[in-house]
Protein backbone atom coordinates (compact mmCIF):
# COMPACT_ATOMS: atom_id res chain seq x y z
CA UNK A 1 0.00 0.00 0.00
CA UNK A 2 2.93 2.33 0.58
CA UNK A 3 3.68 4.70 -2.24
CA UNK A 4 7.39 5.61 -2.16
CA UNK A 5 8.73 6.96 -5.48
CA UNK A 6 12.23 5.63 -6.17
CA UNK A 7 13.62 8.94 -7.47
CA UNK A 8 13.06 10.87 -4.20
CA UNK A 9 14.92 11.01 -0.91
CA UNK A 10 13.24 10.94 2.50
CA UNK A 11 13.47 11.96 6.14
CA UNK A 12 12.52 9.98 9.24
CA UNK A 13 9.92 12.69 9.85
CA UNK A 14 8.18 11.66 6.60
CA UNK A 15 9.16 14.48 4.26
CA UNK A 16 10.27 13.79 0.71
CA UNK A 17 12.95 15.76 -1.15
CA UNK A 18 13.48 16.01 -4.87
CA UNK A 19 16.51 17.37 -6.76
CA UNK A 20 15.51 19.92 -9.40
CA UNK A 21 18.52 21.48 -11.12
CA UNK A 22 20.36 22.29 -7.95
CA UNK A 23 17.28 23.09 -5.88
CA UNK A 24 15.30 20.83 -3.58
CA UNK A 25 11.54 20.52 -3.66
CA UNK A 26 9.95 19.33 -0.37
CA UNK A 27 6.65 17.79 0.65
CA UNK A 28 5.26 15.08 2.94
CA UNK A 29 4.98 11.43 1.97
CA UNK A 30 1.96 9.37 1.09
CA UNK A 31 2.46 7.51 4.37
CA UNK A 32 2.45 10.81 6.30
CA UNK A 33 -0.73 12.15 4.72
CA UNK A 34 -2.47 8.82 5.29
CA UNK A 35 -1.50 8.82 8.97
CA UNK A 36 -2.68 12.42 9.38
CA UNK A 37 -6.00 12.02 7.62
CA UNK A 38 -7.79 14.98 6.04
CA UNK A 39 -5.36 17.90 5.89
CA UNK A 40 -7.17 21.18 6.61
CA UNK A 41 -4.34 23.70 7.10
CA UNK A 42 -0.71 24.04 6.11
CA UNK A 43 1.39 26.75 7.74
CA UNK A 44 4.44 27.58 5.64
CA UNK A 45 7.24 30.14 6.05
CA UNK A 46 7.80 33.04 3.64
CA UNK A 47 10.07 32.98 0.61
CA UNK A 48 13.51 34.17 1.72
CA UNK A 49 13.37 32.40 5.10
CA UNK A 50 16.38 30.24 5.91
CA UNK A 51 15.72 26.71 7.07
CA UNK A 52 18.07 24.19 8.68
CA UNK A 53 18.10 20.46 8.14
CA UNK A 54 16.08 18.56 10.79
CA UNK A 55 14.56 21.82 12.11
CA UNK A 56 10.87 22.61 11.82
CA UNK A 57 9.78 24.93 9.02
CA UNK A 58 6.02 24.77 9.40
CA UNK A 59 2.99 22.85 10.54
CA UNK A 60 0.41 20.65 8.91
CA UNK A 61 -2.98 20.25 10.58
CA UNK A 62 -5.53 17.55 9.95
CA UNK A 63 -8.97 17.38 11.53
CA UNK A 64 -7.57 15.39 14.44
CA UNK A 65 -3.88 16.23 14.65
CA UNK A 66 -1.15 18.86 14.40
CA UNK A 67 2.22 17.83 13.03
CA UNK A 68 5.48 19.72 12.60
CA UNK A 69 7.19 19.84 9.23
CA UNK A 70 10.97 19.27 9.14
CA UNK A 71 13.41 20.54 6.54
CA UNK A 72 15.33 17.76 4.78
CA UNK A 73 18.20 20.13 3.94
CA UNK A 74 19.47 23.56 4.99
CA UNK A 75 19.14 26.59 2.76
CA UNK A 76 16.99 29.48 1.67
CA UNK A 77 13.35 29.06 0.69
CA UNK A 78 12.90 30.22 -2.89
CA UNK A 79 9.32 29.09 -3.44
CA UNK A 80 6.33 28.09 -1.30
CA UNK A 81 3.15 26.41 -2.48
CA UNK A 82 0.63 29.23 -1.98
CA UNK A 83 -2.16 27.11 -3.49
CA UNK A 84 -2.27 25.00 -0.30
CA UNK A 85 -3.79 27.95 1.59
CA UNK A 86 -7.01 27.48 -0.36
CA UNK A 87 -6.74 23.77 -1.15
CA UNK A 88 -4.90 22.01 1.69
CA UNK A 89 -6.58 18.74 0.70
CA UNK A 90 -4.17 18.60 -2.25
CA UNK A 91 -1.64 17.24 0.26
CA UNK A 92 -3.86 14.16 0.62
CA UNK A 93 -4.76 13.89 -3.03
CA UNK A 94 -1.31 14.39 -4.57
CA UNK A 95 1.37 14.31 -1.86
CA UNK A 96 4.21 14.03 -4.41
CA UNK A 97 2.82 16.46 -6.99
CA UNK A 98 0.41 19.35 -6.31
CA UNK A 99 0.85 18.86 -2.57
CA UNK A 100 4.50 20.01 -2.53
CA UNK A 101 5.30 22.63 0.11
CA UNK A 102 8.67 24.31 -0.44
CA UNK A 103 11.56 24.73 -2.82
CA UNK A 104 14.89 25.26 -1.05
CA UNK A 105 18.18 26.55 -2.49
CA UNK A 106 20.47 24.24 -0.49
CA UNK A 107 23.50 25.63 1.30
CA UNK A 108 25.22 22.32 2.05
CA UNK A 109 25.30 19.73 -0.72
CA UNK A 110 26.61 17.06 1.66
CA UNK A 111 23.25 16.95 3.48
CA UNK A 112 21.58 15.37 0.47
CA UNK A 113 23.66 12.24 0.92
CA UNK A 114 22.44 11.86 4.51
CA UNK A 115 18.78 11.56 3.49
CA UNK A 116 17.11 8.16 3.31
CA UNK A 117 16.86 6.44 -0.05
CA UNK A 118 13.45 5.12 -1.16
CA UNK A 119 14.50 1.61 -0.12
CA UNK A 120 15.62 2.82 3.31
CA UNK A 121 12.43 4.81 3.81
CA UNK A 122 10.27 1.84 2.80
CA UNK A 123 12.11 -0.26 5.35
CA UNK A 124 11.60 2.50 7.94
CA UNK A 125 7.83 2.65 7.47
CA UNK A 126 7.57 -1.13 7.28
CA UNK A 127 8.98 -1.07 10.82
CA UNK A 128 6.26 1.35 11.93
CA UNK A 129 7.64 4.69 10.81
CA UNK A 130 8.78 6.10 14.14
CA UNK B 1 -2.88 -2.35 21.30
CA UNK B 2 -3.54 -1.65 24.95
CA UNK B 3 -5.47 -4.64 26.25
CA UNK B 4 -6.87 -2.73 29.22
CA UNK B 5 -9.14 -0.86 26.78
CA UNK B 6 -12.75 -1.98 26.61
CA UNK B 7 -14.31 -3.07 23.34
CA UNK B 8 -17.87 -2.78 22.04
CA UNK B 9 -19.74 -5.71 20.44
CA UNK B 10 -18.74 -4.21 17.05
CA UNK B 11 -14.99 -4.26 17.62
CA UNK B 12 -14.23 -7.03 15.13
CA UNK B 13 -16.63 -5.54 12.57
CA UNK B 14 -14.67 -2.26 12.73
CA UNK B 15 -11.33 -3.99 12.35
CA UNK B 16 -12.65 -6.05 9.42
CA UNK B 17 -13.92 -2.84 7.76
CA UNK B 18 -10.43 -1.33 8.02
CA UNK B 19 -11.29 1.28 10.64
CA UNK B 20 -8.49 3.13 12.39
CA UNK B 21 -8.93 2.21 16.06
CA UNK B 22 -7.93 4.63 18.83
CA UNK B 23 -8.26 4.80 22.61
CA UNK B 24 -11.19 7.00 23.64
CA UNK B 25 -12.33 7.37 27.24
CA UNK B 26 -11.06 3.90 28.14
CA UNK B 27 -12.48 2.28 24.99
CA UNK B 28 -10.89 1.12 21.77
CA UNK B 29 -13.06 2.88 19.19
CA UNK B 30 -13.03 3.59 15.44
CA UNK B 31 -11.93 7.18 14.76
CA UNK B 32 -12.43 6.85 11.02
CA UNK B 33 -13.09 4.39 8.20
CA UNK B 34 -12.68 6.12 4.81
CA UNK B 35 -11.81 9.56 6.21
CA UNK B 36 -13.36 12.07 8.58
CA UNK B 37 -14.45 14.63 5.97
CA UNK B 38 -15.94 12.02 3.63
CA UNK B 39 -17.86 10.39 6.49
CA UNK B 40 -19.06 13.79 7.71
CA UNK B 41 -20.40 14.63 4.26
CA UNK B 42 -22.13 11.23 3.96
CA UNK B 43 -24.11 11.99 7.13
CA UNK B 44 -25.13 15.46 5.92
CA UNK B 45 -26.12 14.22 2.45
CA UNK B 46 -27.21 10.57 2.89
CA UNK B 47 -26.91 8.43 6.02
CA UNK B 48 -24.20 7.19 8.36
CA UNK B 49 -24.10 4.50 11.05
CA UNK B 50 -22.17 5.12 14.27
CA UNK B 51 -21.17 2.61 16.91
CA UNK B 52 -21.90 4.35 20.20
CA UNK B 53 -22.21 1.17 22.23
CA UNK B 54 -19.57 2.48 24.60
CA UNK B 55 -22.13 4.85 26.10
CA UNK B 56 -23.65 3.86 29.42
CA UNK B 57 -27.27 2.97 30.14
CA UNK B 58 -28.79 2.81 33.62
CA UNK B 59 -32.37 1.79 34.32
CA UNK B 60 -34.24 3.00 37.35
CA UNK B 61 -37.62 1.74 38.40
CA UNK B 62 -40.02 1.78 41.30
CA UNK B 63 -42.50 4.12 42.93
CA UNK B 64 -39.65 6.51 43.79
CA UNK B 65 -38.04 6.54 40.31
CA UNK B 66 -39.46 9.86 39.24
CA UNK B 67 -38.63 11.62 42.51
CA UNK B 68 -35.13 10.18 42.38
CA UNK B 69 -34.55 11.56 38.87
CA UNK B 70 -36.10 14.90 39.82
CA UNK B 71 -33.53 15.21 42.60
CA UNK B 72 -30.64 14.17 40.30
CA UNK B 73 -31.25 15.97 37.01
CA UNK B 74 -31.75 19.66 36.30
CA UNK B 75 -34.64 19.17 33.89
CA UNK B 76 -38.28 18.50 34.83
CA UNK B 77 -38.80 14.75 34.59
CA UNK B 78 -42.47 15.12 35.55
CA UNK B 79 -43.06 16.60 32.08
CA UNK B 80 -42.12 13.28 30.43
CA UNK B 81 -44.82 11.07 28.98
CA UNK B 82 -44.16 7.36 28.52
CA UNK B 83 -42.11 7.08 25.31
CA UNK B 84 -40.67 10.56 25.62
CA UNK B 85 -36.99 11.50 25.90
CA UNK B 86 -35.39 14.49 27.62
CA UNK B 87 -31.92 16.01 27.58
CA UNK B 88 -30.58 17.08 30.99
CA UNK B 89 -27.48 17.39 33.10
CA UNK B 90 -26.50 15.96 36.49
CA UNK B 91 -24.85 18.49 38.76
CA UNK B 92 -22.73 18.54 41.86
CA UNK B 93 -23.98 20.54 44.86
CA UNK B 94 -21.54 23.29 43.75
CA UNK B 95 -23.27 23.48 40.36
CA UNK B 96 -20.51 21.83 38.28
CA UNK B 97 -21.67 19.26 35.75
CA UNK B 98 -21.25 15.58 36.65
CA UNK B 99 -22.45 14.53 33.18
CA UNK B 100 -24.94 15.32 30.45
CA UNK B 101 -27.48 12.66 29.59
CA UNK B 102 -30.78 11.72 28.03
CA UNK B 103 -33.66 10.48 30.17
CA UNK B 104 -36.15 7.98 28.71
CA UNK B 105 -39.49 7.28 30.31
CA UNK B 106 -39.99 3.63 29.37
CA UNK B 107 -43.10 2.95 31.52
CA UNK B 108 -45.06 4.69 34.25
CA UNK B 109 -42.46 3.93 36.92
CA UNK B 110 -39.49 2.87 34.78
CA UNK B 111 -36.86 5.13 33.23
CA UNK B 112 -33.53 4.74 31.46
CA UNK B 113 -30.71 7.26 31.38
CA UNK B 114 -27.95 7.27 28.78
CA UNK B 115 -24.62 8.67 29.97
CA UNK B 116 -21.16 9.28 28.56
CA UNK B 117 -18.84 6.27 28.35
CA UNK B 118 -15.99 7.91 30.23
CA UNK B 119 -18.33 8.82 33.11
CA UNK B 120 -20.08 5.50 33.70
CA UNK B 121 -18.39 4.73 37.03
CA UNK B 122 -18.61 8.31 38.31
CA UNK B 123 -22.29 8.56 37.30
CA UNK B 124 -23.17 5.22 38.84
CA UNK B 125 -21.72 6.33 42.19
CA UNK B 126 -23.52 9.68 41.86
CA UNK B 127 -27.00 8.35 41.02
CA UNK B 128 -27.00 5.48 43.50
CA UNK B 129 -25.70 7.55 46.44
CA UNK B 130 -28.59 8.04 48.80
CA UNK B 131 -31.04 6.08 46.64
CA UNK B 132 -34.02 5.06 48.79
CA UNK B 133 -35.69 1.63 49.09
CA UNK B 134 -38.45 2.64 46.68
CA UNK B 135 -36.14 2.68 43.61
CA UNK B 136 -33.98 0.05 41.98
CA UNK B 137 -31.04 1.12 39.79
CA UNK B 138 -29.54 -1.28 37.26
CA UNK B 139 -26.43 -0.66 35.18
CA UNK B 140 -27.29 -2.27 31.84
CA UNK B 141 -24.39 -0.72 29.92
CA UNK B 142 -22.51 -3.93 29.15
CA UNK B 143 -25.66 -5.71 27.96
CA UNK B 144 -26.70 -2.85 25.68
CA UNK B 145 -25.45 -2.03 22.19
CA UNK B 146 -26.18 1.36 20.65
CA UNK B 147 -26.09 2.29 16.97
CA UNK B 148 -26.84 5.82 15.76
CA UNK B 149 -28.29 6.07 12.24
CA UNK B 150 -28.12 9.70 11.17
CA UNK B 151 -28.77 11.65 8.00
CA UNK B 152 -31.56 12.64 5.61
CA UNK B 153 -32.01 9.01 4.50
CA UNK B 154 -32.00 7.55 8.02
CA UNK B 155 -35.80 7.42 8.26
CA UNK B 156 -36.12 5.53 4.99
CA UNK B 157 -33.37 3.09 5.95
CA UNK B 158 -34.57 2.31 9.49
CA UNK B 159 -38.17 2.30 8.25
CA UNK B 160 -37.40 -0.42 5.73
CA UNK B 161 -35.97 -2.72 8.41
CA UNK B 162 -38.42 -1.96 11.23
CA UNK B 163 -41.72 -3.69 12.00
CA UNK B 164 -43.19 -0.43 13.35
CA UNK B 165 -43.98 2.79 11.50
CA UNK B 166 -40.96 4.88 12.41
CA UNK B 167 -42.39 7.97 10.70
CA UNK B 168 -44.74 8.17 13.70
CA UNK B 169 -41.88 8.45 16.19
CA UNK B 170 -41.46 12.17 16.84
CA UNK B 171 -38.29 14.05 17.78
CA UNK B 172 -37.13 13.06 21.26
CA UNK B 173 -39.59 10.17 21.32
CA UNK B 174 -38.79 6.48 21.42
CA UNK B 175 -40.72 3.29 20.62
CA UNK B 176 -40.02 -0.42 20.92
CA UNK B 177 -39.95 -2.55 17.81
CA UNK B 178 -37.98 -5.07 15.86
CA UNK B 179 -35.34 -3.79 13.50
CA UNK B 180 -33.88 -6.43 11.19
CA UNK B 181 -35.41 -8.95 13.59
CA UNK B 182 -33.72 -7.59 16.71
CA UNK B 183 -35.69 -6.18 19.64
CA UNK B 184 -34.78 -2.50 19.60
CA UNK B 185 -35.62 0.72 21.36
CA UNK B 186 -35.94 3.12 18.42
CA UNK B 187 -35.17 6.62 19.61
CA UNK B 188 -35.48 9.69 17.39
CA UNK B 189 -32.44 11.41 18.84
CA UNK B 190 -28.88 12.05 17.79
CA UNK B 191 -25.75 14.13 17.99
CA UNK B 192 -25.30 15.34 14.42
CA UNK B 193 -28.00 17.93 13.69
CA UNK B 194 -29.50 15.62 11.08
CA UNK B 195 -32.71 13.63 11.32
CA UNK B 196 -32.13 10.12 12.53
CA UNK B 197 -32.36 7.48 15.19
CA UNK B 198 -30.40 5.90 17.98
CA UNK B 199 -31.09 2.19 18.19
CA UNK B 200 -30.68 0.47 21.56
CA UNK B 201 -30.27 -3.25 21.06
CA UNK B 202 -29.00 -6.23 23.06
CA UNK B 203 -25.23 -6.61 22.94
CA UNK B 204 -25.58 -10.02 21.26
CA UNK B 205 -27.74 -8.60 18.47
CA UNK B 206 -25.65 -5.50 17.81
CA UNK B 207 -23.37 -6.88 15.10
CA UNK B 208 -26.24 -8.45 13.12
CA UNK B 209 -28.15 -5.14 13.25
CA UNK B 210 -25.04 -3.17 12.23
CA UNK B 211 -24.47 -5.43 9.22
CA UNK B 212 -28.15 -5.32 8.25
CA UNK B 213 -28.18 -1.51 8.32
CA UNK B 214 -25.06 -1.15 6.18
CA UNK B 215 -26.26 -3.85 3.77
CA UNK B 216 -29.80 -2.48 3.40
CA UNK B 217 -28.44 1.08 3.25
CA UNK B 218 -25.94 0.48 0.48
CA UNK B 219 -28.27 1.98 -2.14
CA UNK B 220 -28.86 4.99 0.12
CA UNK B 221 -25.13 5.61 0.39
CA UNK B 222 -24.97 4.39 4.00
CA UNK B 223 -21.46 4.27 5.43
CA UNK B 224 -19.96 3.51 8.83
CA UNK B 225 -18.87 6.71 10.59
CA UNK B 226 -16.18 7.02 13.23
CA UNK B 227 -15.72 9.23 16.26
CA UNK B 228 -13.78 11.79 14.19
CA UNK B 229 -16.80 12.75 12.10
CA UNK B 230 -19.08 12.39 15.11
CA UNK B 231 -17.01 15.18 16.65
CA UNK B 232 -17.06 17.51 13.60
CA UNK B 233 -20.81 16.95 13.13
CA UNK B 234 -21.64 17.78 16.74
CA UNK B 235 -19.27 20.76 16.74
CA UNK B 236 -21.07 22.32 13.76
CA UNK B 237 -24.26 22.06 15.89
CA UNK B 238 -22.48 23.50 18.93
CA UNK B 239 -23.50 20.43 20.93
CA UNK B 240 -21.38 20.21 24.06
CA UNK B 241 -18.97 17.31 24.47
CA UNK B 242 -18.39 16.26 28.06
CA UNK B 243 -14.72 16.54 29.00
CA UNK B 244 -14.13 19.22 26.35
CA UNK B 245 -16.83 21.89 26.67
CA UNK B 246 -18.45 20.90 29.94
CA UNK B 247 -17.04 19.16 33.01
CA UNK B 248 -17.10 19.09 36.80
CA UNK B 249 -15.90 22.72 36.92
CA UNK B 250 -18.39 24.28 34.48
CA UNK B 251 -21.96 25.15 35.38
CA UNK B 252 -24.91 24.67 33.01
CA UNK B 253 -25.72 28.38 32.74
CA UNK B 254 -22.29 29.42 31.46
CA UNK B 255 -22.37 26.41 29.12
CA UNK B 256 -25.59 27.70 27.52
CA UNK B 257 -27.60 24.84 28.97
CA UNK B 258 -29.96 27.02 30.98
CA UNK B 259 -32.81 25.61 28.88
CA UNK B 260 -32.48 22.26 30.68
CA UNK B 261 -32.41 23.83 34.16
CA UNK B 262 -35.91 24.00 35.65
CA UNK B 263 -35.73 25.44 39.17
CA UNK B 264 -39.53 25.78 39.28
CA UNK B 265 -39.83 21.97 39.52
CA UNK B 266 -38.50 22.00 43.09
CA UNK B 267 -35.21 21.04 44.67
CA UNK B 268 -32.44 19.18 42.85
CA UNK B 269 -28.72 18.70 43.45
CA UNK B 270 -26.95 21.92 42.51
CA UNK B 271 -30.05 24.11 42.39
CA UNK B 272 -28.92 26.59 45.01
CA UNK B 273 -25.49 27.10 43.44
CA UNK B 274 -26.96 27.43 39.95
CA UNK B 275 -29.56 29.95 41.14
CA UNK B 276 -26.77 32.03 42.68
CA UNK B 277 -25.03 32.04 39.28
CA UNK B 278 -28.30 33.01 37.62
CA UNK B 279 -28.82 35.92 40.02
CA UNK B 280 -25.30 37.29 39.56
CA UNK B 281 -25.06 36.39 35.87
CA UNK B 282 -22.43 33.92 34.60
CA UNK B 283 -18.92 35.41 34.57
CA UNK B 284 -18.06 33.55 31.36
CA UNK B 285 -20.03 32.08 28.50
CA UNK B 286 -19.53 29.26 26.03
CA UNK B 287 -19.63 30.90 22.60
CA UNK B 288 -19.15 29.88 18.99
CA UNK B 289 -16.10 31.29 17.22
CA UNK B 290 -15.40 31.49 13.53
CA UNK B 291 -11.73 31.93 12.64
CA UNK B 292 -10.59 34.32 9.95
CA UNK B 293 -8.06 31.76 8.69
CA UNK B 294 -7.94 28.01 8.35
CA UNK B 295 -5.63 27.38 11.29
CA UNK B 296 -7.42 25.15 13.79
CA UNK B 297 -8.21 26.41 17.30
CA UNK B 298 -7.93 23.47 19.66
CA UNK B 299 -8.87 22.63 23.25
CA UNK B 300 -6.80 24.77 25.62
CA UNK B 301 -5.75 27.51 23.19
CA UNK B 302 -6.09 30.96 24.82
CA UNK B 303 -8.71 33.42 23.56
CA UNK B 304 -7.43 37.01 23.62
CA UNK B 305 -8.77 40.53 23.28
CA UNK B 306 -6.28 43.38 22.74
CA UNK B 307 -3.42 41.23 23.96
CA UNK B 308 -5.14 40.05 27.15
CA UNK B 309 -6.34 36.49 27.72
CA UNK B 310 -10.13 36.58 28.22
CA UNK B 311 -11.00 32.94 27.63
CA UNK B 312 -10.05 29.48 26.43
CA UNK B 313 -10.99 27.24 23.50
CA UNK B 314 -12.84 24.07 24.52
CA UNK B 315 -13.36 22.44 21.09
CA UNK B 316 -12.28 23.36 17.60
CA UNK B 317 -11.93 21.90 14.16
CA UNK B 318 -12.28 22.47 10.50
CA UNK B 319 -16.05 22.25 9.92
CA UNK B 320 -16.52 20.32 6.67
CA UNK B 321 -20.07 21.60 6.04
CA UNK B 322 -19.28 25.24 6.84
CA UNK B 323 -15.86 24.94 5.14
CA UNK B 324 -14.05 26.99 7.74
CA UNK B 325 -12.27 26.74 11.02
CA UNK B 326 -14.75 26.90 13.92
CA UNK B 327 -14.48 26.56 17.67
CA UNK B 328 -16.30 26.70 20.98
CA UNK B 329 -14.72 28.71 23.78
CA UNK B 330 -15.45 30.08 27.22
CA UNK B 331 -14.98 33.85 27.11
CA UNK B 332 -15.56 36.52 29.75
CA UNK B 333 -19.22 37.58 29.55
CA UNK B 334 -18.26 41.12 28.48
CA UNK B 335 -16.85 39.69 25.24
CA UNK B 336 -19.53 37.10 24.51
CA UNK B 337 -21.85 39.11 22.24
CA UNK B 338 -22.31 37.88 18.67
CA UNK B 339 -20.10 39.92 16.38
CA UNK B 340 -17.34 40.56 18.93
CA UNK B 341 -13.88 40.42 17.31
CA UNK B 342 -11.45 38.33 19.34
CA UNK B 343 -8.26 36.38 18.72
CA UNK B 344 -7.15 32.81 19.35
CA UNK B 345 -3.51 32.20 20.19
CA UNK B 346 -2.37 29.24 18.13
CA UNK B 347 1.28 28.19 18.54
CA UNK B 348 2.19 31.65 19.82
CA UNK B 349 0.49 33.52 17.01
CA UNK B 350 -2.84 35.35 17.41
CA UNK B 351 -5.37 34.54 14.69
CA UNK B 352 -8.53 36.57 14.21
CA UNK B 353 -11.80 35.05 15.46
CA UNK B 354 -15.32 36.40 15.70
CA UNK B 355 -18.15 35.40 18.03
CA UNK B 356 -20.91 34.03 15.79
CA UNK B 357 -24.45 32.73 16.12
CA UNK B 358 -24.75 29.00 16.58
CA UNK B 359 -25.39 26.39 15.36
CA UNK B 360 -22.67 26.99 12.79
CA UNK B 361 -24.62 24.85 10.32
CA UNK B 362 -28.45 24.79 10.22
CA UNK B 363 -30.00 21.95 12.21
CA UNK B 364 -32.25 19.59 10.28
CA UNK B 365 -33.55 17.53 13.17
CA UNK B 366 -37.20 16.66 12.80
CA UNK B 367 -38.82 18.89 15.41
CA UNK B 368 -42.48 18.59 16.36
Amino acid sequence: MSNVPADLKYTREHEWAKQESGRVRVGITHFAQDQLGDVVFVELPKVGTRVRAHQTFGVVESVKAVSDLFAPVSGEIVEVNAALAQKPETVNQEPYAGGWMLVVAPSDAAEWEQLLTAAQYEQFIAEGGH
Amino acid sequence: MDTSLKRTPLFSAHVKAGARMVPFGGWEMPVQYSGIVEEHRAVRSAVGCFDVSHMGEFEVEGPGARASLQRLTTNDVSALEVGQVQYAVLCHPHGGIVDDLTVYRLAAERYMITVNASNIDKDWAHVTAGAGPDVRWRNVSAATGLIAVQGPRAEALVGRLADVDVTRIGYYRAASGRVAGATTLISRTGYTGEDGFELYVGADDTEALWNALLEAGRADGAVPVGLGARDTLRLEMRYALYGNDIDDTTNPLEAGLGWVVKPAKGDFIGREAIERVRAAGPTRRLVGLELAERAVARHGHPVVKDGTAIGVVTSGSYGPSVDRSIAMAYVASAHAAVGTELGVEIRGQVRGARVVKTPFHPSRVKKG
